[in-house]
């Protein structure tokens, strides 16, 4: 089989850009993406672009075509790829398809959400168009809600207590200190996320990942192309998988469980030839403590029941069993919804280079990405390796 | 936005929202709502329809303390979902109540009441809630 290498990465920071629109975002990411590679913009054949809600948000659709005109590369392949908050792992798992097949040698991957264009109430309406509209939007569910029902039922099924869960908020924001692109680069206590207002019960503010403005981008080229164009191969793409799961958590059986991580994963452990405790460095969609959770437990690191462990005995810290969210995380990093697929496998590329700064994991050859659409209704996992 | 502007979106989903048609697939049993022709679980065809149950308990809860546009002036409020009496499992509001009123394992029935409204001046969005069953002594 063909290979797919990783042959530059950019990103934007997170946070409020009430100066730039959502094009000069995903524009300064893909081009710093090609500086990086070192190469000429003309080499790009294919954008994927992952975006949640421009529609919604900036009244924009057509990103694929906004983007390839405003970067002055009109004529390549190019589109939007939407999986709500995975839209940034489904896009960069369409880019790497792309590059696998045979049909392209040079594509980017790009995520995009700009977040502050609307109000919150208007952000939270867009937010759960991730579910049903007819059914659960309709009954005035926050996605926060969703996720809080989700929290009731691990505690009540696993007897793990708020106290232990929210502790991942606090690893996130230590970590973000050291990341210059982070939105939140200050260290929070405990005291802080638990007595932080409650945004749906019992999740508190600082539980959830903000909302803010960024862009992230790879590009990617097959091993041909790498030469062709003088570059080194360092980092190589060893799996990308997609799995959806049933859409709304009323129709499931088991509300502590991702099905669809658990699918990803195996797909993805698979291609790649490895199992879980293979992975040196690893970045969960913790868009809430309790998802970061229950996404530790899904992917192979601990038992059903038992991932907080892994947080509170400092097994996701940098020195620990399982390297976790080294950047910031969701919650600390940020979360502009569509970029956020993207800017994960933008910072394990990062460890995997060796550019992690202060957060930097010795010898990492392995990282695992993880995104997440909506409450598990998409995961989307890449799997990245240091071939030199 | 123009989901909250259209009147046949409502209008097609009316039996199943307002009567709690809901679904029962043949082969491996699940139950759900709304009805649909594919069971979620095991992908079976084999479903028919069934008259969902008026009364339940509040499986899990949480009070929206950040609406979405159509819902901020109800801030807060309690979602749930909602374990009927034969198993099925539905998402909807839980009123009548106070947040400090209710509880797990609570038991509620339905009622028809407003969800969200078109603006000022289209229509309004109806559809089932539950609120705690009051003991007859």
């Amino acid at each position: 089989m063909r290979r797919v290498f990783v042959a530059g990465i950019g990103a934007t920071k997170i946070g409020e850009h009430w100066e730039r629109s959502i094009r000069d975002l995903m524009v300064e990411s893909s081009l710093n993406a090609i500086k990086d590679a070192g190469i000429d913009k003309k080499e790009v054949e294919a954008i994927f672009v992952g975006n949640m809600s421009s529609g919604y948000l900036q009244g924009q659709e057509h990103l694929g075509a906004l983007l390839s005109t405003w970067l002055g590369i009109p004529g390549v392949a190019a589109c939007k790829v939407e999986a709500a908050c995975a839209s940034g792992g489904a896009a960069f798992h369409n880019a790497f398809l792309a590059v696998k097949s045979g049909v392209y040698d040079c594509v980017l991957a790009v995520g995009v959400e700009k977040m502050t264009d609307a109000v919150t109430s208007d952000l939270t309406s867009a937010l759960i168009m991730a579910d049903d509209q007819e059914y659960v939007a309709f009954a005035g569910f926050s996605f926060v809600a969703l996720n809080a029902l989700v929290y009731r039922a691990y505690m009540k099924k696993y007897g793990a207590k708020q106290e232990d869960i929210a502790l991942f908020a606090v690893h996130d924001h230590k970590y973000a200190v050291n990341n210059p692109l982070a939105q939140y680069r200050r260290a929070i206590t405990l005291d802080t996320v638990l007595s932080s207002p409650l945004v749906a019960d019992p999740l508190r503010l600082f539980e959830c990942a903000p909302t803010g403005d960024g862009s992230a981008a790879i590009l990617l080229c097959s091993e041909e192309k790498m030469k062709e164009l003088g570059l080194e191969a360092e980092v190589e793409v060893a799996a990308s998988s997609v799995a959806t799961d049933i859409l709304s958590l009323h129709d499931r059986d088991d509300l502590t469980t991702l099905v669809s991580t658990r699918r990803a994963a195996e797909k993805a452990y698979k291609m790649a030839g490895i199992s879980a405790k293979d992975v040196d460095i690893v970045e969960v969609h913790d868009a809430f403590t309790i998802l970061g959770v229950i996404h530790l437990e899904d992917l192979g690191f601990a038992k059903k029941g038992e991932g907080w462990k892994l947080v509170k005995d400092g097994e996701i810290e940098k020195d620990g069993k399982v390297p976790t969210n080294l950047m910031g995380g969701l919650k600390a990093r940020g979360h502009p919804v569509g970029a956020t697929g993207i800017y994960q496998i933008y910072d394990v590329a990062l460890q995997l280079f060796g550019k992690a700064g202060p957060n930097q994991v010795d010898d990492a050859s392995i990282g695992l990405a993880q995104n997440v659409g909506g409450v598990g209704g998409t995961v989307s996992i890449s799997i990245l390796k240091r071939v030199r | 936005m123009s989901y909250m502007r259209s009147i046949p979106r409502v209008w097609r989903e009316r039996k199943k929202k307002y009567r709690l048609i809901g679904g029962r697939c043949k082969d491996c049993g699940k139950t759900f709502y709304p009805y649909r022709t594919f069971c979620p679980r095991c992908g079976s065809n084999n479903v028919e329809e069934i008259q969902l149950p008026h009364t339940g308990i509040i499986l899990y809860y949480s009070v929206v303390r950040s609406a979405p546009t159509e819902f901020k002036k109800y801030e807060p409020y309690i979602v749930a979902l909602v374990k009927l009496d034969d198993g099925t499992i539905i998402p909807a509001q839980i009123t009548d109540a106070e947040p400090s009123e209710i509880n797990e394992g609570m038991r509620v029935e339905a009622v028809f009441r407003k969800y969200r409204e078109h603006g000022k001046d289209g229509i309004i969005e109806y559809g089932i809630k539950f609120r705690p069953v009051i003991e007859e002594t």
